[in-house]
């Protein structure tokens, strides 16, 4: 199912459509929603990168927030102490962050990968805090529980203070990360990464060399996590511990699960509802975390595939009853 | 730098060890019988600190709270674990996300129910005092959670070394289907560690209540102190669960003590790294 998701062309142009409208109408919402659309597009990135974990490659991570927070604090502290990456040089910083969090990633994988099911969930749940914890002790660097204020996000040429700017500049990162992904999970070794996920002792007799394909999947996840990093800190202006936490971590894993994984595009479509409800109910509501724990409980419950397979299972909910009406009406 | 300052230490980090035990063993029990990593673990601390403020505000009983929030939340567990967690079946991811769901759910619930505020659970005027030992003093109130600690994890080695059920128990932890083979009924067997579980839990939220204080987000805080003392020590060990939650108390004192800046890493580095050795723990059976 994953796999037709994926290569279904009139899917790939509802994607499109979809992208299109988010892009068309975002800037006719008002300033409060735009700032909103623009962070869910930032996880969203994230999530997609912990979809070529999860999804394709069958590792369930509970330390992706690491990755985001590497970007994000090197995003802040290169513009705090060295005034770097307010203007051209921000084109810099998106490189570095997105290294960063490679590089981060090829050191954890060493350890990571060797692991597989519930003691790689907790690996990555170790590493992750490891992060963290640098981020919430180390003071002289990271400001400590406070974190940091950026001065401003950048300009060149256009002035990234203005939300409008900003968010058209982050839906095109979107944009590309969801291209570069896609054209990832369909090249020869995204279908590996999937061999992996389905047989990986089968992968191995075939003569893959399956540690170094998960290996090279984390630093491609973590360079893009790195990426979400560098964007969240200039779309918000602070970094601090929370940003790390491990509740980001399993944040991140709900919405690819709530999308559905192994689709790509479901970790954006979780990542809206998550932060709709989040932002946007909360404004409403004082019982807005009901909400959500509540659909995260009735999506695992009742939708293994997330909210991405509900086309499919409806079609089937149809043909079913279609099924069993012309069965009735048959004469005996 | 003198010796006093290292038998304090030493002293603070035993009795936090001693709040860790209760916590991590509870998970440890859990998930070695049913393979399910407990993210709402942190959530059945936090619940036992809130109970145990409501009873004592109702009864002004410390000594009932005790009994009172390890019996409500085990209720609490066990709810889940019948409702949510069994009809699941086995499947790792699922579990895992369904745990943090209802951690949302409880942390919303507690909100509500409880406030915002940060609240501590005084302990009676009897453990408040301090006594002089050996030059040193000691505040009695950590003599006692050692003291309980202890004797939790006496009984509890006890029940599962010397009991019918307790051999149950092990053989669950070793191979679930080969128990389930000599009739064993691991399906109660789960039921019963997740509600023991919960209780040892709960029982560590209220202890740890009167100087960690109780407050909203304290449940996310205190779960990966919770699975550092589970993974050193081996999940699905009781004594892997008393050396891990010594060796965290021991990290997590001293270094906050001597290296502060990088207190956290030094604690979680070390796990990662074990687990990439010894997926199992230092004590874990496989």
């Amino acid at each position: 199912m994953n796999v037709s998701l994926i290569r279904n062309r009139r899917n790939l142009l509802a994607v499109l459509a979809v992208l299109l409208l988010v892009g068309v109408l975002t800037p006719h919402t008002g300033p409060f929603l735009t700032l909103l659309v623009t962070r869910a597009l930032v996880f969203a990135i994230l999530a997609m990168s912990l979809d070529i974990l999860l999804g394709f490659t069958g590792l369930a991570s509970l330390g992706q927030a690491a990755y985001l927070g590497v970007g994000a604090y090197l995003t802040a502290i290169l513009a705090t102490r060295y005034q770097f990456g307010l203007g051209w040089s921000f084109w810099i910083v998106i490189v570095l962050g997105a290294l960063a969090g490679a590089a981060t990633a090829a050191l954890f994988g060493l350890i990571a990968i060797r692991a597989s099911g519930v003691y790689f969930l907790m690996i990555t749940l170790a590493l992750g805090q490891c992060v963290w914890g640098l981020a919430y002790r180390w003071n002289s660097l990271t400001g400590g529980d406070n974190g940091l204020n950026l001065p401003g996000r950048p300009t060149f040429g256009i002035a990234m203070a203005s939300d409008l700017n900003w968010f058209y500049l982050v839906f095109g990162f979107f944009a590309v990360s969801l291209g570069i992904l896609y054209l990832l999970v369909l090249s020869p070794f995204g279908r590996s990464l999937e061999g992996i996920r389905e047989q990986e002792v089968r992968m191995r007799i075939l003569g893959y060399n399956t540690w170094l394909h998960k290996y090279l999947a984390f630093v491609i996840a973590g360079a893009f996590g790195g990426l979400a990093g560098v964007l969240w800190a200039t779309t918000n202006g602070h970094v601090s511990p929370e940003d790390v936490v491990l509740t980001t971590s399993v944040d991140a894993l709900l919405m690819v699960v709530l999308g559905g994984s192994g689709t790509l595009v479901g970790g954006a479509i979780g990542s809206a509802v998550v932060l709709f409800l989040r932002e946007y109910l909360s404004t409403l509501v004082p019982w807005w975390q009901y909400a959500l724990g509540g659909v995260y409980v009735l999506a695992i419950l009742y939708l293994p595939g997330g909210l991405m397979s509900v086309p499919v299972r409806l079609r089937q909910w149809r043909a079913r009853e279609t099924g069993a009406a012309t069965l009735a009406a048959a004469p005996q | 730098m003198d010796a006093r300052f290292w038998l304090l230490q030493t002293f603070n980090a035993l009795s936090y060890g001693a709040l860790l035990f209760l916590l991590g063993s509870g998970l440890s029990l859990i998930f070695g019988v049913m393979r399910i990593v407990n993210l709402a673990h942190g959530a059945y601390f936090l619940l036992g600190g809130y109970v145990a403020l409501s009873v004592i505000w109702s009864t002004g009983s410390w000594a009932l709270a005790l009994p009172a929030a390890a019996v409500a939340v085990a209720a609490i567990g066990l709810l889940m674990e019948r409702i949510f967690l069994r009809p699941l079946g086995f499947d790792p991811l699922r579990q895992v996300l369904l745990t943090v769901g209802f951690a949302f759910l409880f942390q919303q619930g507690a909100l509500d129910i409880w406030g915002g505020d940060n609240m501590d659970i005084a302990p009676p005027a009897a453990l408040t005092r301090s006594v002089l030992v050996g030059g040193l003093y000691l505040p009695v109130y950590r003599i006692f959670m050692i003291g309980l600690a202890t004797v939790i994890g006496v009984a509890l080695w006890l029940a599962m070394e010397k009991t019918r059920m307790g051999a149950a128990v092990r053989a669950t932890v070793d191979d679930a289907q080969m128990a389930r083979g000599v009739g064993i009924d691991t399906s109660r067997i789960s039921m019963l560690i997740f509600a023991l579980g919960s209780a040892l839990a709960a029982l560590g939220g209220v202890i740890g209540g009167a100087f960690l204080g109780i407050y909203p987000g304290l449940d996310f805080q205190i779960l990966p102190i919770a699975f550092a003392v589970v993974i050193i020590g081996g999940m699905g060990s009781l004594t892997g669960a008393a050396i891990g939650a010594l060796v965290v108390g021991l990290a997590d004192n001293f270094g906050k003590a001597l290296f502060p800046e990088v207190s956290y890493f030094t604690l979680y580095a070390p796990m990662a790294l074990l687990l990439a050795v010894k997926p199992t723990g230092l004590f874990g059976r496989e």
